[in-house]
């Protein structure tokens, strides 16, 4: 099966600190893939090179086989490339449901036909049953800046899957969720990808979540990929042990 | 996944437009009541009621520019004055109002356009100076090119429109003509700011990181803030030199974009009828306090001091911050 995304000895280097430092992998339609590591092994800087954020130094990124390596975030989305960031990243001056519907709106037709477009863009039925899906219902009319952190994660979430991306990168989905919703938040994840059918990379420090998430886990340390392969393969590596526990 | 639900009392930026049909009636008695006031006043009291009307369009346009889509303008007197100098050389020589009017509004579209260029590069304090720069600019060039605009000196004796062989020539009737034009003005913005671009300008100011990473075209929606903010105020600048009869550069120096920037802040940016609110305390508050002689000035000043402290979201943040107030008092 050809892959979807194809990463090809990715390098960004910031003088002589080698952030990502020869990173290949692939991901394939429909695959969910985790990405793991201590803090600063460069996972986020892999995320911000191949989403367009930062300009690897060196690699290639392939998308579908064409190549997207230094595209703009704007180009990647209308591709159908979606993110989420490790911080917070919603309109807060926006209604929840005002939210998902920008995050979709975009996509849809052309930027004078969406002057003309009903307000919803036609997109109010879909933001609704994402609302649902994410159990928002009750703060779907208040505006996402008076939400609790929790709830602006999951709108920040819902954000990325309302233009059905073909790919979507979640960068630490359960920073700051409530351990108790950790496994709906799997859950969730799970129906969404069985859902829109789109391949997901997820970068995460809980390891029981990525483990029964991902199909297929790397583990990154100081900017290389360390280890690779299924979860259980990879939570047993002695290599992979070493670099969490430093024995 | 049931998130606890929010304790915070705010209300969404950007359905501010008024949809419900008690406001809509509400809205409807407050402009006849206006329509009908210069009746019952004097030639100067029609001025400035026709005057808060050009100021309006004004600070409509500098409201989506700087609420809506969260950009800072110091500029939008010398779109204010490029427009009124465009219709005033225009009708000088000739030409009818309504040629010159979409002539001035273009031509501010297009400069606002070039005026965002900056904005795509710097932004807050740094854009405000380059678009205060750009004020200076074009107030320098407006004293200085003397053979064009008539330098100090100005350019006296424009003519106002007649409309279907009505003549506006007297102040009652260009009242009524500017208060419909910028209640039209208006609900045009009004449409925009509830289409999808609306929502688009509302992301862009909230979060451009993520609105980008979401297929907003930040360069696109950035440069159009300006472009519609700049040509409102120069339809404005239209009908400024048509009910003066007389423009020099005075009125179109940065004090003038510091004054209309006071107006959006102080009615509250990002709230459709903020500017509404802010223009009546721009232009007739400071009328009213002339009672008060040589200190209606100062006086003026520590109003708009004491609103900015006790109420920095604008006069229209007020019914929320009193409602947030007594939930903050229940037992």
């Amino acid at each position: 099966m050809t892959a979807l995304l194809t990463v090809r000895d990715l390098r960004k280097h910031y003088g002589a600190i080698r952030a990502v430092d020869g990173v290949s992998f692939d991901v394939a339609p429909g695959e969910i893939v985790g990405v793991i590591g201590p803090n600063g092994s460069g996972k986020t800087t892999l995320f911000n090179s191949i989403l367009g954020q930062i300009r690897p130094s060196d690699g290639r990124v392939e998308f579908q086989g064409d190549d997207i390596t230094g595209m703009t975030p704007l180009d990647l989305a209308r591709r159908g490339v979606g993110r989420t960031f490790q911080t917070l990243q919603v309109f807060h001056g926006l209604s929840v449901r005002d939210n998902l519907i920008a995050a979709g709106q975009e996509l849809c037709g052309s930027m004078p036909r969406r002057l003309f477009a009903p307000p919803d863009a036609g997109l109010g039925e879909h933001a609704d049953h994402l609302i649902e899906r994410f159990r928002l219902t009750h703060v779907a009319h208040l505006p996402a800046g008076s939400l609790s952190y929790g709830q602006q994660k999951l709108v920040d979430i819902a954000m990325a899957f309302m233009p059905a991306p073909r790919l979507v990168m979640l960068d630490e989905p359960c920073a700051g969720v409530n351990p108790s919703l950790v496994d709906e938040l799997r859950e969730l994840l799970l129906a969404m990808n069985r859902e829109q059918g789109g391949s997901f990379v997820v970068v995460e420090h809980n390891m029981d979540f990525i483990m029964r998430l991902c199909a297929r886990v790397i583990c990154m340390v100081e900017g290389r990929v360390l280890a690779e392969g299924a979860p259980a393969q990879v939570q047993a590596n002695r290599d992979v042990l070493d670099a969490y526990l430093g024995h | 996944m049931n998130a606890s639900s929010s304790t915070v009392i705010a209300r969404p930026r950007r359905p501010a437009v008024p949809r419900s049909r008690t406001r809509l009636a509400l809205a409807a008695i407050v402009v006849i009541a206006f329509a009908l006031l210069p009746l019952g006043l004097k030639s100067y009291g029609t001025y400035l009621c026709s005057l808060f009307c050009v100021y309006l369009m004004a600070t409509f346009g500098l409201n989506l520019t700087i609420g809506y889509a969260g950009q800072m303008s110091l500029g939008q007197a010398a779109f204010l004055g490029i427009g009124a100098y465009i219709a005033a050389i225009g009708m000088k020589a000739g030409l009818p109002f309504f040629a010159m009017l979409p002539l001035a509004a273009l031509a501010c579209f297009a400069i606002g356009l070039a005026l965002g260029f900056p904005a795509l590069r710097v932004q807050h304090h740094y854009l405000a100076f380059a678009t205060l720069g750009f004020n200076v600019l074009v107030f320098l060039v407006l004293r200085n090119e003397e053979a064009i605009t008539g330098g100090t000196f100005g350019i006296r004796g424009i003519p106002r429109p007649s409309l279907f062989g009505l003549s506006l020539e007297r102040d009652l009737p260009y009242f009524w003509f500017t208060l419909a034009s910028t209640l039209l003005l208006i609900a045009l913005l009004g449409w925009l700011l509830r289409s999808p671009w609306g929502r688009a300008f509302a992301a862009l100011r909230d979060n451009p990181i993520r609105a980008e990473s979401l297929g907003v075209n930040i360069t696109a929606y950035t440069l159009l803030a300006f472009a519609i903010g700049a040509c409102c105020a120069g339809i404005a600048g239209a009908y400024f030199a048509s009910l003066v009869g007389f423009i020099d550069p005075a009125p179109f120096n940065f004090t003038a974009s510091l004054l209309m920037l006071l107006g959006v802040i102080v009615g509250g940016a990002g709230r459709f009828l903020g500017p509404v609110v802010g223009t009546v305390i721009i232009v007739l508050l400071p009328e009213w306090l002339r009672f008060m002689q040589n200190w209606y000035l100062a006086a003026f000043g520590v109003a708009v001091i004491a609103l900015m402290v006790w109420l920095p979201g604008g006069l229209l943040s007020l019914p929320e911050r009193l409602a947030s107030r007594r939930i903050g008092a229940l037992p």
